[in-house]
């Protein structure tokens, strides 16, 4: 039987159900420290002194004087230091750090800063600062406006979303032959290795060690580097392991959310709803610092457009500076802004035309051999018009739109698309490394993807094994250590299956063939261990331009759509979801179990952001930032997710896979919008809390 | 956890005596069900450091009668009342209002005491007593004190309690009429209110309201308005004078004031003889 | 303080503020329990105190007095809910599948729980990961109900 396609058992044994597994906050050391940030207060200005009004005794302090290398957290752009060392950009921005064996001293210790504050800038739209802009343009899309039977005008906005991984960031950095070891809950320890290497200097022994994590969702992708660095500062100054733990409050108000957007459509049609132009304005606010605005600019503007084809289309993408703590990954990375966006004008465009809203988007999906924004011409494995007819089809669409007019109940769906994998040539930038070791005890996958929740440990393991063509049970994971695995590029952007998992495929062919006839076991008794390592390489029909943003922008599409249903209370505008239907193609999956899990879960965490998630923002911090105020979907918030998985294996990846991680993330805000539109309410923005829809114009 | 262990002092508590003796002679801050002891000094709202732990105290977590008065004793959890017979007989808006609070872990632990004694304008137990005018029944070592609902919260978070004083039940009369209650919070469980509604329509209606003012309310000119026979839309204009709404980092006052209109407006039809 | 903590008797020496769920963690090394927000709005830090699934971090170690606790390290590493939570993949990252599997045992007493009564009992349990239905389906399996709470296919 083979290993791919099937519910094996995971690699993860079962640490995680009895406590056994070690999260960042179970590692203890001998001589082990605590660590403090220790953070402004103001959004926008200079620290003029710095008073350290407490006993110094066990203390370890450490400043911007401390770093040994460059004061830069290193990622896109080198503008953001670790510690400040005059200016200050945001809220809750690090100065100091301190460390003492007693937490009651450390948490007691008064620090008192005193600024020279300036005025802050918190509104996107007033922000001249701009971190990125994207153009993207095909055809001529003015005139087409100005030819078009009807134009529909839009504006559409998402907040900031928070992830709320239900661990919070923290790690561990414990001195080392010199240099350092951070343990900690990482999604990327190559990430946080390039951003300590910077810190300490390229000739640092450094490594970086990704502990049980729990959960990521893009905010464990990059903002690791900044506590990493800050704990290993620590740990090098005092000579003792520090441990560097945020408590919720912190995190929520320190670290990394989901850009803000405004976007604005202006949608050409002709008289029988064919789509002729597509004009998109997206502004993103990025925060006081670049970190991974670039990247979400460009994969949000990407989808702009949404999956439909359109032969003139213009999207103009800005992510803007504000005095806010910086914004970066989070599941979906932009898509979800500008999907919503153009998923909620497509209704709206469908209405002015008098259309239904399914016929409208049949009408214009993208097919294979269509041409999306950028040009890039679709192959067979374009699923559109197939997840759009299953959904309607399963959840009885045209009934229930027609049956639940004026009445409590509202039924809306959603057609979306994810790129996988990375933007044009970024996964040949990412030049990502996977190994296979022949050791002793069988087969070991050593690659620098981690295993946050989604299944990765399992789903390598079972692709080695069928392509090694060897027993699931003989496959092991290494964890993953930057001194022992291959650099496999970070684990986000859905690229973890089809890219890593695929150049996994290859080296387990090549060890395959270097076998021959004898198991691994029979192989290292006769000769010995060895490892196969390979280079990702990219398909061969790729082409892209990073200046014109035009040619192929993404190996290959998931494909979804979402039908949301729900019941709202008249008297209090409470929406209650009573079922999501996501139908999904992203290939094939390589688990059952973990792919439902990946959809099921990454549709509630889109419920979430289209009704409860709102992070209230007071002088450019957030002021709700604990659990009690900041509300993610419990149990009774949940709905019946009724998932279907379609498959169109895409050539290219690991057994026909595709990337799916982030997909399901894409469909339930605009869905849930539509539901509301159709109940009668001019919903524009998310999340649609009641007091939003008690303002709401009326349909 | 910010809050330094080491500064803050905890006497358990052997009898009520024990604990009434003690209150008389130091200023402790009582605890119980301690759901929100940690989050209050963490946050700064609580700075105390002295504590009295009420939790061992038994006698204080009895639901009983007498005559046909339904007591409530203040330790009684969420949990205790939830299954309670008797409150599922005589004050079935109460059994509601507990299921609502938080999820089982919090109804485990938190008390009916300490829900009205903490005196949040957003507690959920206390329109119903508000609307069932209910007695705060209060101790000391020196006297026993019986205090009308109505009059027992003077501000926002204030009561008329004495520092040595502890709550030690909450008497409830028999209720004529249907009870309706309705919590609108932030989401389906694990919430706070938003807007709570507890109402009584019995030869006259009694209707409270808490999140809408600096304490829980009785909607006197509502009330007032539906005994002496108006319309149901008058009654709601005369709710805007009863309650004062305010914008908060949960919600709007128009929202609130909007719902609280329109739950008066639910309540009146729903309890409506057919 | 002298408790019973997953069925033996012990005696810590812990100020009687300090939280329940830093005795375990830290000061009796069991950190199988875990911190996830510390205002008791997660459930990661669930325990059981004579039967009732209850906030850790909500807990001044002086009310443990007395009582019977259970963590999760009292299920052992062999209980059919940890295997159900790892099989039907209820557990994705981990982090709250302690605390779940503890509030879950409050269901153990009901002999054919609803899926309401599995969704309420869980409802102080927060869970990013999964979207709840696996949950569902690995807790409904336990009591031996039929587990499938939603539908699936692939064609």
């Amino acid at each position: 039987m083979p290993a791919v396609g099937n519910n094996v058992a995971r690699k993860d044994g079962i640490g995680k159900a009895t406590g056994r597994a070690l999260y960042a906050d179970d590692l203890v050391f001998p001589g082990m420290l605590h660590g403090r940030t220790i953070r402004s207060t103001i959004p926008r200005g200079r620290v003029k002194s710095i008073k350290l009004d407490f006993d110094l005794t066990g203390f370890t302090v450490v400043d911007h004087r401390d770093v040994p290398g460059r004061n830069i957290v290193d990622l896109i752009e080198q503008d953001q230091p670790f510690l400040v060392e005059r200016d200050v950009r945001h809220m809750a921005e690090p100065i100091l750090l301190l460390a003492h064996e007693n937490l009651e001293l450390l948490n007691a210790a008064r620090v008192v800063i005193e600024y020279d504050e300036e005025v802050p800038l918190f509104d996107p739209e007033q922000s001249v600062g701009i971190l990125k802009a994207i153009d993207i343009v095909k055809g001529d899309v003015d005139a087409a406006l100005a030819a078009a039977d009807l134009v529909v005008e839009g504006t559409y906005r998402t907040g900031h979303q928070e992830h709320v991984y239900i661990e919070p960031n923290g790690v561990v950095a414990v001195p080392e032959n010199g240099g350092v070891a951070v343990f900690g809950s990482v999604q990327c320890p190559f990430y946080a290795l390039k951003a300590l290497k910077c810190l300490f200097g390229p000739n640092a022994a450094i490594r970086v060690v990704q502990t049980e994590t729990g959960g990521g969702f893009g905010g464990k992708e990059e903002y690791p580097s900044m506590i990493a660095g800050h704990a290993a500062l620590l740990a090098l100054k005092s000579g003792r392991p520090v441990k560097l733990i945020y408590d919720r409050v912190e995190d929520m108000v320190a670290t990394t959310k989901r850009h803000p957007s405004i976007v604005r459509h202006r949608t050409g049609v002709t008289r029988d709803g064919r789509i002729v132009a597509m004009d998109v304005d997206v502004l993103l606010d990025g925060g006081a610092y670049v970190t991974l605005s670039p990247v979400v600019l460009s994969r949000g503007c990407i989808h702009a457009a949404g999956p439909y084809r359109c032969e003139n289309t213009r999207i103009r993408g800005r992510a803007v500076v504000t005095n806010t703590p910086p914004n970066g990954a989070f599941r979906g990375f932009g898509a979800p802004q500008t999907e919503f966006a153009v998923e909620v004008q497509m209704d709206r465009v469908a209405d002015a035309l008098g259309m239904d809203t399914v016929q409208f988007r049949r009408l214009n999906a993208l097919r294979s051999g269509d041409t999306t924004a950028t040009g890039q011409t679709l192959r067979e494995d374009t699923s559109a018009v197939m997840v759009l007819d299953e959904a309607v089809r399963r959840t009885d669409f045209a009934n229930k739109r027609a049956s639940y007019r004026g009445s409590n109940k509202a039924i809306g769906l959603s057609l979306f698309f994810h790129g996988a994998g990375f933007t044009g040539s970024g996964e040949r930038h990412l030049n990502s490394r996977a190994r296979l070791d022949l050791t002793e005890t069988g087969v070991r996958i050593a690659v620098g993807s981690t295993e946050i929740g989604q299944g990765t440990r399992t789903m390598h393991a079972q692709i080695v094994a069928d392509a090694l063509r060897v027993p699931y049970e003989n496959i092991d994971v290494a964890q993953p250590d930057t001194s022992v695995v291959a650099d496999s590029g970070p684990t986000v952007a859905s690229r973890t299956c089809m890219v890593v998992g695929k150049i996994l495929e290859e080296c387990a062919i090549e060890m395959r063939t270097r076998l021959g006839d004898l198991s691994p076991e029979a192989y290292f008794a006769q000769h010995g261990g060895f490892s196969v390592e390979r280079k990702y390489e990219p398909p061969d029909w790729i082409e892209w331009d990073d200046h014109t943003y035009r040619g192929d922008a993404y190996a290959t599409y998931g494909w979804g759509c979402d039908v949301a249903e729900l019941e709202i209370d008249p008297d209090t505008f409470e929406v209650r979801p009573t079922r999501l239907t996501a139908v999904q193609e992203f290939g094939r999956p390589i688990h059952p179990a973990l792919a439902r899990g990946q959809i099921e879960g990454g549709t509630a965490q889109g419920l979430g952001f289209a009704l409860l998630e709102r992070v209230v923002m007071r002088n450019g911090a957030m002021a709700n930032a604990q659990l009690t105020n900041y509300t993610i979907p419990t149990t009774l918030d949940t709905p019946e997710i009724d998932v279907v998985m379609l498959e169109n294996p895409y050539p290219g990846g690991p057994f026909g896979a595709k990337g799916l991680g982030e997909l399901p993330m894409d469909g339930p805000a605009p869905a849930v919008a539509n539901a509301l539109r159709h109940y009668g309410l001019d919903v524009r923005e998310v999340p649609a809390t009641p007091e939003l829809l008690s303002t709401c114009a009326s349909l | 956890m910010r809050t330094a262990i080491s500064e803050l002092n905890l006497h358990r508590a052997a009898s009520v005596t024990d604990a009434l003796e003690l209150l008389r002679d130091e200023q402790r801050t009582p605890i119980a069900g301690a759901t929100d002891l940690y989050v209050a000094l963490n946050f700064g709202t609580l700075t105390p450091r002295k504590f009295v732990d009420l939790w061992p105290l038994h006698e204080l977590r009895q639901i009983s009668m007498k005559q046909n008065t339904l007591v409530i004793g203040a330790l009684a959890t969420y949990t205790d009342v939830i299954r309670s017979p008797l409150v599922a007989r005589h004050l079935p808006m109460l059994v509601e209002a507990a299921r609502l609070v938080g999820g089982p872990q919090i109804q485990n632990r938190g008390t009916i005491g300490g829900n009205v004694a903490n005196a949040s304008p957003a507690g959920d137990s206390l329109p119903v007593f508000a609307a069932a005018d209910a007695t705060v029944v209060l101790l000391s070592a020196s006297e026993e004190r019986r205090v009308a609902f109505r009059e027992f919260y003077t501000g926002y978070r204030a009561t008329v309690m004495r520092p040595e004083e502890l709550l030690v039940s909450i008497e409830v009369p028999p209720i004529d009429g249907t009870q309706w209650f309705r919590k609108v919070g932030t989401r389906a469980a694990q919430a706070i209110s938003k807007v709570v509604v507890a109402a009584i329509r019995g030869d006259v209606p009694r209707v409270a309201f808490g999140s809408v003012g600096p304490t829980v309310v009785r909607a006197w000119e509502a009330e007032r308005m539906l005994a002496s026979g108006a319309s149901i839309d008058d009654a709601a204009d005369a709710l805007t004078k009863d309650i004062a709404p305010i914008d908060d980092i949960r919600s709007t006052a128009d929202y609130r004031q909007r719902v609280a209109t329109n739950l008066l407006r639910r309540f009146w039809s729903e309890t409506a003889r057919v | 303080m002298r408790f019973t903590l997953n069925g033996t008797a012990v005696d810590v020496g812990a100020h009687p503020m300090a939280r329940l769920l830093d005795v375990l963690r830290v000061d009796l090394g069991l950190t199988g329990t875990k911190e996830g927000c510390g205002e008791g709005e997660c459930g990661a830090c669930t325990v059981l105190i004579d039967g009732q699934p209850v906030c850790s971090c909500l807990i001044p170690v002086a009310q443990a007095e007395g009582t019977s606790v259970v963590s999760i390290e009292g299920l052992g590493d062999n209980h059919p809910l940890q295997h159900l939570f790892m099989n039907e993949v209820g557990a994705q990252c981990g982090i709250c599948t302690p605390g779940m599997i503890l509030a879950a045992l409050s269901l153990e007493a009901t002999d054919t729980p609803t899926l309401d009564d599995v969704k309420v009992a869980l409802a102080g349990n927060l869970c990013r990961c999964t979207g709840y239905s696996a949950i569902y389906r690995a807790v409904m399996k336990w009591r031996g109900m039929n587990g499938d709470v939603a539908t699936t296919t692939a064609t």
